[in-house]
């Protein structure tokens, strides 16, 4: 915990973004309080959400394209063998839940385990080390944790969710698509009735979606940050097995990213 | 919390690890994978061919031994008969010497026994006649006697 602060303008300060947008008075800059952020409304940017999930993604794609490469038949060693784990791990969920053919849907499911996974695991980082370091480059706030940033975890559910209707149509028609969305569950005669019901239902997809990862992770997080409040002697009584914990949650998220997309995709496909 | 336009570049950048995912992650990948699961199903494979293959030619080898026993047997029971068959015809052959030589030595005996009885005809003949000339003193004409002498003779 940093000097100079209370408790309460220590958590605020981690929970919120460095953000860079235009700000009524400011013009285009670096927001510099919460306040001033949420002045600056939409036409705003997490800069240090974007740039973490964008390195962690190009991080992925860095690792497993590099061993994609080098792949060979053999015996496979080290990293590859680990990499190979994931994909027939993925591969495994995605044929045992999803029947059709698709091109994307498989890669998908593997860009969402492993990017969810890897931006989850930034809450393992001890709290304070990094917006520390930034707040000695001058940098004021500094969140690592992209899916503790509700735009991140909204931006991924979203295009799931464009993925939905897309394939719904492709599959269907558009009017077999209408026709799912109007004529059931009471029949044509509660066709208003039918259409919230299930317009309902089909947003509630990537809402819950995302909320069910920003909860935790954001859950998660506040646990850390409320822990660092403690005296440094007694924080690790607490920090550490909370951490061993957080270890399964985040599997455990994005898992259940992954394993939902693929349910909503097939879903999706299939004809009622 | 609020949303702004962070949720654009997340959808952007997602799209993006999709692509680049689809295009170099996961082909190379389960192209490795789908082949090394062919590789260990041919291997698998051949490793049975092999099994098969050793447990015919241990069948065969067993076969193979078991003629060649066979045929081990059948030319020492072969070589046997032969064998006491040469016994005996040599046998027969020594029995058969042997009969002929006794029978050559008993002819032999009974023709020399012959000329012994014929020599010593004679010689008694003669003695007997030399004998009578002596008890009579007087000569006995051989020619007149002869008849009579030679019925002595053949008489002893």
């Amino acid at each position: 915990m940093a000097s100079g602060m209370t408790s309460s303008e220590y958590i605020a300060h981690h929970l919120t973004n460095l953000t860079y947008g235009k700000h009524p008075v400011n013009g285009w800059s670096f927001a510099e309080s919460g306040q001033q952020v949420i002045e600056m409304g939409f036409m705003s940017i997490n800069v240090d959400s974007m740039v973490w999930s964008v390195g962690l993604g190009a991080f992925f794609i860095w690792l497993f394209s590099r061993v994609g490469r080098t792949a060979t038949t053999g015996v496979p060693s080290g990293v590859q063998n680990f990499i190979e784990m994931i994909i027939e791990f993925v591969d495994d969920n995605v044929k045992s839940m999803f029947h059709h053919k698709s091109a994307v849907i498989a890669p998908m499911a593997l860009t969402i385990f492993v990017w969810v996974f890897l931006m989850n695991l930034m809450d393992l980082v001890p709290v304070d080390w990094i917006p520390h370091l930034a707040g000695m480059m001058g940098i004021h706030f500094m969140k690592i944790v992209p899916s503790t940033d509700l735009n991140v975890t909204m931006g991924i559910s979203f295009s799931v969710f464009f993925l939905i209707v897309f394939y719904s149509i492709k599959a269907k028609g558009i009017g077999g698509f209408m026709a799912e969305l109007s004529l059931q569950p009471l029949g044509k005669w509660a066709l208003p009735f039918n259409l919230l019901l299930e317009l309902v239902g089909l947003i509630a997809k990537p809402i819950s979606l995302a909320l069910r990862l920003f909860g935790n992770m954001y859950a998660g997080e506040m646990i850390f940050i409320l822990i660092a409040l403690l005296p440094f002697w007694a924080q690790w009584v607490l920090s550490v097995p909370w951490a061993l914990f957080h270890i399964l949650i985040i599997t455990l998220q994005a898992f259940i990213f992954m394993v939902l997309t693929i349910v909503y995709l097939a879903m999706a496909h299939d004809h009622h | 919390m609020n949303m702004n336009m962070t949720i654009l570049g997340q959808i952007i950048s997602f799209a993006i690890f999709v692509y680049l995912c689809m295009k170099f992650v996961w082909p190379p990948l389960t192209a490795a994978l789908a082949e090394r699961q062919k590789m260990i199903a041919e291997g698998l494979d051949a490793a049975d061919k092999a099994a098969r293959e050793l447990a015919d030619a241990q069948q065969s080898v067993e076969t193979a031994l078991q003629q060649s026993k066979a045929q081990a047997a059948t030319i020492i029971e072969q070589a046997n008969k032969r064998a006491s068959q040469i016994v005996d015809e040599a046998k027969e052959t020594a029995q058969a010497e042997a009969t002929r030589i006794k029978v050559a030595a008993t002819a032999d005996v009974e023709q020399e026994m012959n000329s012994a009885k014929e020599a010593l005809r004679a010689q008694v003949a003669t003695l007997v006649v030399a004998g009578a000339e002596k008890i009579l003193g007087a000569s006995i004409d051989v020619n007149n006697h002869k008849e009579l002498v030679d019925k002595l003779a053949a008489e002893l």
